[in-house]
């Protein structure tokens, strides 16, 4: 049993360091695919323009009603907000989510790749109330639409 | 640990696949305290995401310490076969990482 946990231990750590090897490699084979390093800089801003900036190179949105946000009005667990993306605008390369009143305001960005299609979900933590922001790039351009959330149990810090 | 951390769903409808997945993982921000020791918990998140069919990226996310503990992603691309596998892979920024694959139904 002992022996047979570290063997499991053993391949995972093996496993992982392979992957992340892999990983190395594809990027130095192929530099101009998606490989593009996380953005540090934009998910430590604690400004939305800065943020923008680090993560997709740009700031000053024009605001977009062919964005879409779903996220509920009054979250009740401010820990899970469910939120949903979906643009309309043809050719989009990457979005950013963000929720303006947290400490770091840039929760999310999702680069798309073959095929991608703006419609992306998922499940963001949010320290009070404030807006959702949707920032999606195409064609070089900055779009962005936004929601409030009110928020009756904050997220972060719990 | 030994646990699978990702589940997929991926289910192809009139050329359009939708992939949902859930990953079980902390994502701690590195804000939060310790109520018992007053110390900050280190962080510890997903930062990437990647999600790949057929030898090509159709989607990588970028994630912070803001995105819920347990995390869920759900997106679509045009293309994918049924049969065909997807892989949905991340890594944290510990330098942990996981894969997991499934077919598209």
């Amino acid at each position: 049993m002992n022996t047979n946990m570290k063997r499991r231990v053993f391949l995972k750590g093996s496993l992982a360091a392979g992957t992340v090897g892999v990983a190395v490699g594809a990027g130095m084979l192929a530099p101009q695919a998606v490989m593009a390093a996380w953005p540090k800089a934009g998910f430590e801003a604690k400004t939305i323009d800065d943020a923008l900036k680090g993560a997709l190179g740009a700031s000053g949105p024009d605001h977009s009603d062919a964005i879409k946000i779903k996220a509920p009005d009054i979250a009740e667990n401010g820990a899970v907000v469910p939120v949903t993306i979906k643009s309309s605008i043809a050719g989009v390369e990457s979005i950013a989510l963000i929720a303006a009143a947290n400490a770091s305001p840039l929760v999310a960005t999702f680069i798309m790749g073959d095929g991608g299609i703006a419609d992306v979900s998922t499940r963001i933590k949010m320290g009070k109330t404030g807006d959702v922001l949707a920032v999606v790039k195409a064609g070089g351009k900055l779009y962005a639409n936004k929601k409030s959330v009110k928020v009756t149990i904050g997220g972060c810090g719990g | 640990m030994a646990k699978k951390s990702i589940k997929i769903r991926a289910k192809n409808k009139k050329g359009v696949t939708t992939v949902k997945a859930l990953m079980n993982h902390p994502m701690e921000t590195g804000l939060r305290k310790n109520k018992k020791t007053g110390k900050k918990i280190p962080p510890h998140f997903i930062q990437e995401v990647t999600s790949t069919t057929g030898g090509k990226t159709v989607l990588s996310a970028n994630w912070s310490g803001g995105v819920s503990k347990n995390p869920y992603i759900a997106f679509k691309f045009s293309g994918g076969n049924k049969g065909d596998e997807i892989t949905v892979s991340w890594t944290d920024n510990k330098g942990g990482s996981d894969s997991a694959t499934a077919k598209i139904k």
